[in-house]
């Protein structure tokens, strides 16, 4: 396979469904460039009418926390209870807090 | 040429109607072609895109005139009044390309003016802008990477270009119905920025003479004959039925 | 047992979903790069049967239709490479194992395409069969895989339906339209029945797909569900299907049917249907037509990321 026959790059899609409503990952694409990978996440996720704006990054620029460290990584915030409404208690009848 | 039967009581816009109906029509013809046999797959949605933008064109445009499938299905070649541009093969994707660049670059000038107008046509063409300018985008964008890609890329470019713009002057032959517009103007538009981008992609633009003949006129090259012999080939076998 | 394995049977045994970055076993990597890859390869090629009838719609109305379920299954096949790409697979490779023959895609669609009513019967028949397999898919373990199932699912609704009713309309047209129905349901029910893979005691793989959640319900199972799904629909279209055992079958509380002509079934899938040959020069000359255009595409970005570069 030649240089210029090697395959386009990979992006990732984000797509606002709404106004209103963050972007959240659709899916992937492939395209040699920024330009057309917005037009072909366009035409690919948005053919009946699911967003209003759409990100693309491409994939090779997403840094990811490793799934190996999942439990160390995210475990801090899973024991502090007290982040929740739900920790605390409140009496009976109060209402609006 | 037999088109005007078609047009009810012979409304000026009516034979309007149906030349730009017949344009979008055929043309979505040939980009629907491309289905299953595109460069790369993310270009066969986009191809089927256009394809869908310019078939709902046509059928809100046949419409105005007619049963869309009656004038779709049952008209011989002569009867036909689109631009001859739009008729030639799909040819390679360069080919594709070009002529969506001279056709969507055509079809936004001609929608944006007929949009504020009093005609039936106006809500269609209001209705078709945005898809229009989606169009010429998609065919600016691919215009751009094959003119200035690779040396085969170009020279592909380069020779779609000249092979298809002798035909490009019948989009600015007077059409019944669209005298509110000024077609010396339109071409001199049109012709700027169509030039523009050639020259951004690194394509000469095409000089030479229009070929004498006008599809609007109803006269057509022998592509088309085949094209219709396809198209209206199982409606034709089946006179009486409905699909 | 490693760290790696035992969050994995755990996460599988709690009906939660794998993603890509997770620890997986090598055959369940290679399952899913298999499965999903021919999943995608399918739809593409699918593109062909019907995509034949596009330049000859009989309306504008079934033109548009048909032209639009066609993108679609280009869009599918585009999601489902996607998806396979998180399992650290390159579509080109994909593509290329498509091309070469080394990767199979769903035998149905080596059938031809000789009538008008076979874009109906596949519809109908084929698409059915297809959401029938598919809804389960959507809650497959691997969460790639389960959220393109689910976009495809709900895209797909409307395959199945435009098919129905391209039949119904034939069906109560003119003689030749009826009769042109019923040909086509004739030749798609019995490949439509082989879509579910062969028999469950002859379906080696089913069993492991099955402990790791990537299939939920076995072969034969799906194929019941959709045979009883069928019966009421083609009465209802005013068509037959041809299979004279079709009976209902009251203590089973389901439809008994005809038996499979594997031999067939592997015949097709071993490459000696009708339309192998021609669906997959087709691809392949599609791809090899369009190689100067995705390079001319790269050579450009590469000179706009110079020119980026150098600024």
């Amino acid at each position: 396979m030649s240089e210029a026959e090697r395959g386009w790059p990979l992006w990732e899609v984000f797509v606002r469904p709404r106004r209103g409503l963050a972007h959240t990952h659709a899916g992937s694409l492939h395209a040699p460039d920024a330009e057309l990978a917005l037009r072909n996440a366009r035409d690919l996720f948005t053919r009946r009418g699911e967003g209003v704006s759409i990100w693309v990054v491409p994939a090779a620029a997403v840094s990811a926390s490793s799934p190996d460290e999942r439990d160390p990584f995210f475990r801090p915030a899973a024991d502090k209870p007290y982040r929740h409404p739900t920790f605390y208690e409140v009496p009976e009848g109060v209402r609006h807090l | 040429m037999s088109a005007p039967e078609h047009a009810p009581g012979g409304a000026p816009w009516a034979t309007a109607a149906l030349a730009l109906g017949d344009d979008a029509l055929i043309l979505s013809h040939r980009l629907a072609e491309w289905a299953g046999n595109a460069p790369v797959l993310e270009e066969e949605v986009a191809l089927a895109n256009l394809a869908l933008d310019l078939l709902g064109q046509a059928r809100a445009l046949l419409s105005l005139v007619g049963d869309e499938d009656a004038l779709a299905f049952t008209r011989g070649p002569e009867a036909f009044t689109h631009v001859r541009l739009v008729e030639l093969p799909r040819g390679d994707f360069a080919h594709t390309v070009v002529r969506q660049l001279c056709v969507a670059t055509w079809q936004e000038l001609l929608y944006e003016r007929l949009a504020t107008g009093a005609s039936p046509l106006a809500p269609i063409a209001a209705a078709a802008l945005p898809e229009t300018a989606y169009h010429r985008d998609h065919a600016v964008t691919w215009t751009l990477r094959l003119g200035d890609g690779t040396a085969e890329s170009h020279a592909r470019t380069r020779a779609a270009a000249e092979a298809l713009w002798p035909y490009t002057g019948e989009l600015f032959d007077p059409v019944e119905g669209l005298d509110e517009v000024d077609l010396g103007a339109l071409e001199r538009r049109w012709r700027a920025r169509v030039s523009d981008v050639l020259t951004r992609a690194t394509v000469p633009v095409p000089g030479g003479a229009r070929l004498p003949g006008s599809g609007r006129a109803g006269e057509h090259t022998p592509h088309l004959a085949a094209l219709l012999d396809e198209m209206q080939s199982l409606h034709r076998a089946h006179p009486a039925a409905s699909w | 047992m490693e760290p790696g394995r035992e969050r994995f049977e755990r996460t599988i045994a709690a009906d939660e979903r794998i993603e890509p970055r997770d620890w997986m076993p090598d055959a369940y990597r290679a399952t899913l790069v298999r499965q999903i890859a021919q999943h995608a390869h399918s739809e593409i090629i699918g593109m062909q049967p019907e995509g034949s009838w596009i330049t000859r719609a009989p309306s504008l109305r079934r033109k548009a239709i048909l032209i639009a379920k066609v993108q679609d299954e280009a869009g599918h096949g585009l999601y489902l490479y996607g998806a396979a790409e998180t399992l650290g697979v390159d579509r080109d490779e994909l593509l290329d194992k498509l091309h070469s023959g080394r990767h199979k895609y769903s035998s149905i669609f080596n059938y031809p395409t000789p009538t008008w009513a076979d874009v109906g019967a596949i519809g109908w028949l084929v698409d059915g069969a297809a959401i029938t397999n598919q809804v389960p898919l959507c809650r497959c373990s691997y969460g790639p895989y389960a959220r393109a199932m689910v976009r495809i699912c709900k895209e797909e609704s409307f395959h199945q339906r435009q098919g129905y009713e391209l039949l119904l309309t034939l069906s109560r047209g003119t003689p030749e339209q009826h009769a042109m129905a019923q040909d086509a349901v004739d030749r798609w029910w019995w490949p439509s029945l082989m879509m579910f893979g062969p028999p469950d005691d002859a379906s080696p793989r089913s069993a492991r797909s099955m402990a790791w959640k990537i299939k939920r319900h076995s072969n034969d199972e799906l194929r019941q569900r959709f045979v009883d799904i069928c019966v009421d629909q083609a009465a209802a279209l005013g068509l037959t299907l041809p299979d004279p055992d079709l009976r209902w079958n009251e203590e089973r509380g389901h439809w008994d049917f005809g038996a499979i002509d594997w031999d067939e079934f592997h015949a097709v899938l071993r490459g000696e249907g009708p339309c192998n040959e021609e669906r997959l020069t087709r691809r392949r000359r599609a791809h090899d037509e369009g190689a100067w255009v995705r390079e001319a595409a790269a050579a450009y970005a590469d000179k706009r990321a110079g020119v980026g570069a150098a600024a």
